[in-house]
């Protein structure tokens, strides 16, 4: 020991690092600190774990001797009682009705699901073309595919009545995988721009040509935009490609009839699809429902209103004074109002703003909404990560000569977007979850599911079972989503010493 | 003397390149800014020569920073004319950012990008502003590494990096442009004083290779040493320019008197 209370000293040798005093680490210490640091919290630690303990108590014996199966509400109490339980779960409504909370009405693929498995009774009731084709009688039909369906378990249906959502959303995954793991590789990224118009087609069928002509449209529209730019700047570049978009879908040229959303599309895919006929039964948006619509409006939402939100903000930031105040406005408008009140707008006003005899689709029309009204927070929130970078980073990147694009890309955002990772997923967790408020606009979103298999009456009377089902899908995904987030702020933590 | 000025004293400076030409590389005529109506920069007149080492100085608040952040526009001023490299500084965004590809600046808070690893930092504007290869764009940064002497970093992050060798990077970064002209805005002034040192030899060699200089810095052993100019700035005017012998030891204008007595009287 040296000892230091003289005035000249001077240490020889730097002392090693020593391990801390037993007591000091571990279990016992972080226990001590933690639970029984006071007499206040002994008694807190004693009444948290009774707290606990009287609510697993209560929900654990009701969860685990669930009834897993029953034909019906009736049938589960019976067994129930039979059992001498005081309460159980009826899981058997899940067992049974799983599918429809996942798809709705979502039809099934019938012809593929009986030339699979009821091959020999197909060929008794004269063949695929005799139950399902053109001069088919419906209600031999049904009744086929009524007495199939009885006797096919949920997962056979599942696996190959619902093949067409179910190929699309374990496609999705495969297109959402490259963006959010940079580890896979760049090249998936293609097929990740090419996922939209395969989700279209497989998810809502009808020519193979609708997806392809609207893909090959923007590819044509952004390689007129290059092609102007090229002469004229990106802004010209940029007018163009908007312009060409305008004339290939919207069609304001008098020349070429009216009608419809995609006036120029429908001439020449009727000419592709009488060359090559290609394509599935179409699905109309209002038979979708279930978990499904809350996946769909939720990724095309999230996906859409990212970029929006990031050139909102940026344009709030502007220095030209119109840009700034049309996103303000933009911003605080959207905001202003709740997203159901804008759902609302959007399935009765909006006809009067479309031309005549053009329907607007009620998904897509939600999914417009949902987009607009989650960029607007999206914006906010980017504007925050904008704000807290230090000005040096800009001078720094003004100073390099970097133009207003390339610094924004290369320096300010990817920066401000690390810093408003955990706003964002919030937002997206927030939009995720707002999916079910279609159910106001007549969409059949999983709540609205539970509402329809209550009305039968095998099931009227049950409530629990089916929105502790919904609320668990729902957790699964946003779960995903703020550890996704958490995954990410680590791997860019790259500021720490 | 500081610590930094015992080295820089030490240190025999090769003033073979130190050459200044004819060739005027930045012309500032009658120029004069605001902040809303505050006069920042009143009425400034300069002449840079290329290869002039100048170093401005002067009490805080006296628009040195200002001064040279007018250079490559990074501020915009309202009245006069600067024109560096031939090319007038204007509203059009083609002449501001070829100024700027063509001036280096170093920031007294480095101003890193801390997403990017010291190499990226590095080559980032040489790819995206002047469209070098990638590969190209790595050989130039190591080069400069090597030359501020940091070339075992580059692959960490600048948040890894001390004071004194994030300015280093800063500095290479610039250079990676291959700039003309090189402005500093008080690059010591955040760093510990055992910092100062390298920061302040990487400077003494660019100049010794005959870059054109203009440093706004307190370091006054930096000044006689290596500048040909000193000016001194107070209340947004030049007050006092001078060759650093002159300046120093013969000050002409009160206002310079007090100041260099208050910074070198102790």
């Amino acid at each position: 020991m040296s000892n230091q209370s003289t005035v000249a000293f001077v240490r020889r040798e730097i002392l090693p690092p020593a391990p801390p005093p037993p007591g000091q680490a571990g279990v016992v210490k972080w226990m001590r600190e933690n639970l029984f640091s006071s007499v206040t919290n002994t008694l807190l630690t004693i009444l948290s774990i009774y707290l606990i303990w009287s609510v697993l108590s209560a929900i654990m014996p009701w969860t685990l001797n669930g009834i897993w199966a029953a034909g019906s509400l009736s049938e589960c109490r019976e067994i129930r009682d039979a059992r001498g339980l005081e309460s159980a779960a009826c899981w058997a409504v899940i067992n049974e009705r799983w599918l429809q909370l996942l798809f709705g009405f979502y039809p099934t693929d019938d012809r593929l699901l009986s030339s699979l498995f009821y091959a020999d009774q197909l060929a008794a009731a004269g063949g695929l073309e005799a139950v399902f084709g053109a001069g088919s009688n419906a209600t031999d039909r049904i009744a086929f595919v009524n007495a199939m369906k009885a006797e096919l378990s949920n997962l056979t249906i599942f696996f190959f009545g619902y093949w067409r959502p179910l190929v699309a959303v374990l496609l999705l995954v495969v297109a959402v995988a490259p963006i959010l793991y940079a580890s896979l590789p760049r090249g998936m990224l293609l097929f990740s721009l090419a996922y939209p118009f395969i989700g279209v087609f497989l998810f809502w069928g009808g020519s193979v040509w609708g997806p392809v002509m609207v893909a090959l449209g923007i590819v044509a529209s952004l390689y007129i935009g290059r092609f102007v730019a090229a002469g004229y700047g990106m802004l010209g570049g940029g007018l163009a490609a908007v312009a060409a978009f305008i004339i290939i879908f919207l069609n304001p040229l008098p020349f070429i009839d009216h009608g419809g959303l995609f006036p120029l599309l429908p001439h020449v895919k009727g000419l592709a699809a009488s060359v090559i006929p290609l394509g599935l039964p179409a699905i109309p948006s209002d038979q979708f429902g279930g978990f499904m619509l809350a996946i769909i409006i939720g990724t095309s939402g999230i996906v859409l209103s990212l970029p929006i939100g990031i050139l909102l903000a940026l344009g709030r930031q502007s220095n030209m004074p119109f840009i700034r105040w049309v996103c303000v406005t933009f911003i605080e408008v959207i905001r202003g109002v709740p997203l159901i009140v804008w759902l609302f707008v959007a399935s009765t006003l909006l006809k009067y703003f479309l031309p005549p005899g053009s329907s607007f689709d009620a998904l897509l029309r939600v999914i417009i909404l949902v987009t607009l009204f989650a960029s607007a927070y999206i914006a906010e929130v980017v504007r925050g990560g904008l704000a807290a970078l230090p000005k040096g980073q800009y001078e720094a990147a003004d100073s390099l000569g970097l133009d207003y694009w390339k610094s924004m890309q290369l320096i300010v955002l990817p920066q401000a977007l690390k810093i408003s990772i955990p706003g964002i997923v919030n937002t997206f967790i927030g939009l995720f979850k707002d999916t079910t408020l279609v159910v106001f606009v007549g969409l059949r979103d999983p709540l609205g599911l539970t509402n329809a298999i209550r009305a039968t009456s095998e099931w009227n009377g049950i409530y629990w079972e089916l929105y502790i089902f919904v609320a668990l899908l729902f957790f699964t995904f946003c779960f995903f989503m703020s550890r996704y987030s958490m995954y990410l702020e680590r791997k860019l933590q790259t500021d720490r010493r | 003397m500081s610590e930094a000025q015992t080295a820089l004293a030490e240190r025999q400076i090769d003033r073979s390149q130190m050459t200044v030409s004819d060739e005027i590389a930045i012309q500032i005529t009658g120029m004069n800014k605001w902040y809303g109506t505050f006069h920042v920069l009143r009425d400034i007149n300069l002449t840079v020569n290329r290869g002039e080492r100048i170093v401005v100085c002067g009490p805080s608040g006296s628009g040195k920073s200002t001064l040279i952040r007018c250079i490559n526009a990074l501020e915009e001023h309202q009245k006069g004319q600067i024109t560096v490299d031939g090319t007038t500084l204007s509203t059009d965004l083609k002449n501001i950012d070829k100024v700027r590809s063509e001036v280096g600046m170093v920031f007294q808070h480095f101003n890193l990008f801390p997403h990017l690893t010291i190499l990226e930092n590095c080559t980032l504007a040489p790819i995206w502003v002047r469209k070098v290869p990638k590969r190209e764009a790595e050989e130039t940064a190591m080069y400069f590494l090597e030359k501020v002497k940091i070339p075992e970093q580059a692959l960490k992050y600048p948040g890894q990096l001390s004071g004194g060798q994030q300015q280093r990077v800063a500095i290479a970064r610039s250079l990676c442009m291959k700039p003309r002209i090189m402005l500093f805005d008080e690059p010591t002034s955040a760093l510990d004083p055992e910092m100062i040192k390298e920061v302040l030899d990487t400077m003494i060699a660019l100049a010794e290779e005959g870059m054109t200089m203009i440093c706004v810095t307190h370091e006054m052993g930096f000044a006689q040493a290596v500048a040909n100019r000193v000016i001194f700035m107070d209340q947004g005017q030049i007050i006092e320019q001078n060759e650093p012998k002159a300046f120093f030891n013969n000050p002409q204008n009160e206002r310079t008197k007090l100041f260099l007595s208050q910074i070198l009287g102790h």
